[in-house]
Order: structure tokens, then C-alpha cells, then sequence
């Protein structure tokens, strides 16, 4: 990685980091200076914080792994006095 | 034509979030929505044999969870007194203004509507993440919906850091496609 010029693959790194606001502000820099002249890089970043929106205007409820465990304890419970 | 196969060892991993999400938009209540999936399972594993393969695993599955979340209503219905009668003409009695005026809908209030838009979309969501291989949606659903950090879905996964954010980027790039041709 150079000093001032990211790779395609790396901008493209670096855009996936900031859509989970882990990508250093040097990072964020380096991107947002490939993006002036990397058309690709640019719709790919439209299309990824685009997607980022959607999800959290969604508000999907997703099963954590405990309450998971907890449905498939019962479930295999049944499962195995039903396959006997 | 019997084109579906049942195989109940799957239906936890494949399904759960599914119904979850369906349920949550309908009773929003977490705890209430997880005990009616964890039925649903149960009750589908029971009556196994009268799946006929017409309609696929998920689609009978939800069929089954319809009639558990109408029954959930029912219960909490009966509960109420029965023979009260409510003689007034409106029957929330701590709403703001006696005046017919004031009791019409807001029409700035637009939540049903979005509530709706925001099930649609969950939905919609699942379904392409439905598409994607397993590990690839894991992850994406793990660090996105439930934000957990890098560290922990590593440590969890056992893949390395530079391997997650290659899932997530195939993941992100596949997703965003289909939610393009699907919900745009």
C-alpha cells in the first residue's frame, strides 16, 4: 500500500470497513482521493452505503445465538423421541 | 407433483430468522415471537406427515406459524372481560379532546404504513439472503444485524480477519445486486 494511492481492491476494502465505521480517517482519506478519478470504485461505494441504508431502515430482527440454542435444545428434544 | 423433500435436521438453521422476523413485525414482542417460532417447529415436526411437498419447507412452515400467531391473539383476547359493554362513543377514554374533531386519524402519522414497508423490506432482505451460500449470509447477518465486532465473529467462526472481510465484500456485492433486482 503506498502512501497516498489504494489499489482498486484495497479502496474497495477500505469502503466495506467504513460501512461498519471501522476504517482509520487516513483510510477514509486515501478512499475518498481514489474515488475523484475511479469511476468503478465510485459506483461500488453508491451501491454499498446504499445497501448499508436499507438494512438499518429495515430494522431486521435477527436470533442471537443464545435464544437460537434454546429453540434447538427443545426442537432436537422432540426430534429425537420422534425418530425413535 | 411431491418436488419438495422435508428434512427437519435443517429447519432450525435454515429457517428460524425467517419466522422470526415474520413474527416480530406481527406480535413485536421478542420474547413472545421467539416462543411461538420455537412452537411452530414443534408443531410442524408433529404433523410432518401431512406435508405433501406441494409448497416448499419455508412456505408451509409460515402456513403453520399464521395459525400459532392467530391463536397467540386469540389467548390474550379471552383474557379481556367478555361481557364488558362500552356505552361511549369512543372507547379509549385517555385519549386527548372530547371533540369528534380531534379523534380523526393524524394524518401526518404515518407508522402503520411504514411498519408495513419496513416488514416488506426485512423480508425481502431474507429472501436474497436466502440465495447466498450459508457462510457468506452468517457472517453478513452476525456483523451487520447484530453488530457484533471482527474479533468476536472470528473467534466464533475461526476465520481469520482478512478472510471475514473477504466474505463480507462477496456477501455486500451479491446482496446489493439482488435487493436491485428485486426491490428497485
Amino acid at each position: 500500500m503506498s502512501k497516498f494511492k489504494l489499489s482498486c481492491e484495497e479502496a474497495n476494502h477500505v469502503c466495506d470497513k467504513t460501512q461498519y465505521k471501522e476504517a482509520s480517517f487516513w483510510e477514509k482519506v486515501k478512499l475518498n482521493l481514489h474515488l475523484i478519478y475511479c469511476r468503478a470504485c465510485r459506483k461500488y461505494t453508491a451501491r454499498n452505503s446504499k445497501l448499508t441504508k436499507l438494512v438499518k431502515s429495515s430494522k431486521m430482527e435477527y436470533l442471537d445465538h443464545s435464544a437460537k440454542d434454546q429453540i434447538k435444545v427443545a426442537f432436537e428434544k422432540e426430534l429425537a423421541k420422534h425418530q425413535k | 407433483m411431491p418436488n419438495h423433500q422435508i428434512d427437519p435436521n435443517n429447519w432450525i438453521s435454515q429457517y428460524s430468522d425467517y419466522l422470526f422476523n415474520y413474527t416480530v413485525t406481527r406480535v413485536s414482542d421478542r420474547i413472545i415471537a421467539q416462543d411461538l417460532v420455537s412452537e411452530t417447529f414443534l408443531a410442524g415436526l408433529k404433523s410432518m406427515a401431512n406435508f405433501k411437498g406441494e409448497a416448499s419447507e419455508r412456505t408451509w412452515l409460515v402456513s403453520i406459524l399464521k395459525r400459532k400467531i392467530i391463536d397467540h391473539y386469540r389467548k390474550i383476547n379471552s383474557k379481556k372481560g367478555k361481557a364488558e359493554v362500552r356505552m361511549s362513543y369512543s372507547n379509549d377514554s385517555d385519549a386527548e379532546g372530547d371533540w369528534l374533531e380531534e379523534r380523526i386519524a393524524d394524518p401526518f402519522d404515518k407508522t402503520a404504513e411504514d411498519k408495513l414497508e419496513n416488514a416488506e423490506l426485512g423480508n425481502a432482505i431474507y429472501d436474497c439472503l436466502d440465495k447466498l451460500p450459508q457462510k457468506q449470509a452468517e457472517v453478513f447477518k452476525m456483523k451487520t444485524i447484530l453488530g457484533y465486532d471482527t474479533e468476536t465473529i472470528c473467534n466464533e467462526l475461526g476465520i481469520t480477519a482478512s478472510n471475514l472481510w473477504v466474505i463480507i465484500h462477496r456477501a455486500r456485492t451479491a446482496l446489493a445486486d439482488c435487493m436491485e433486482k428485486n426491490w428497485f
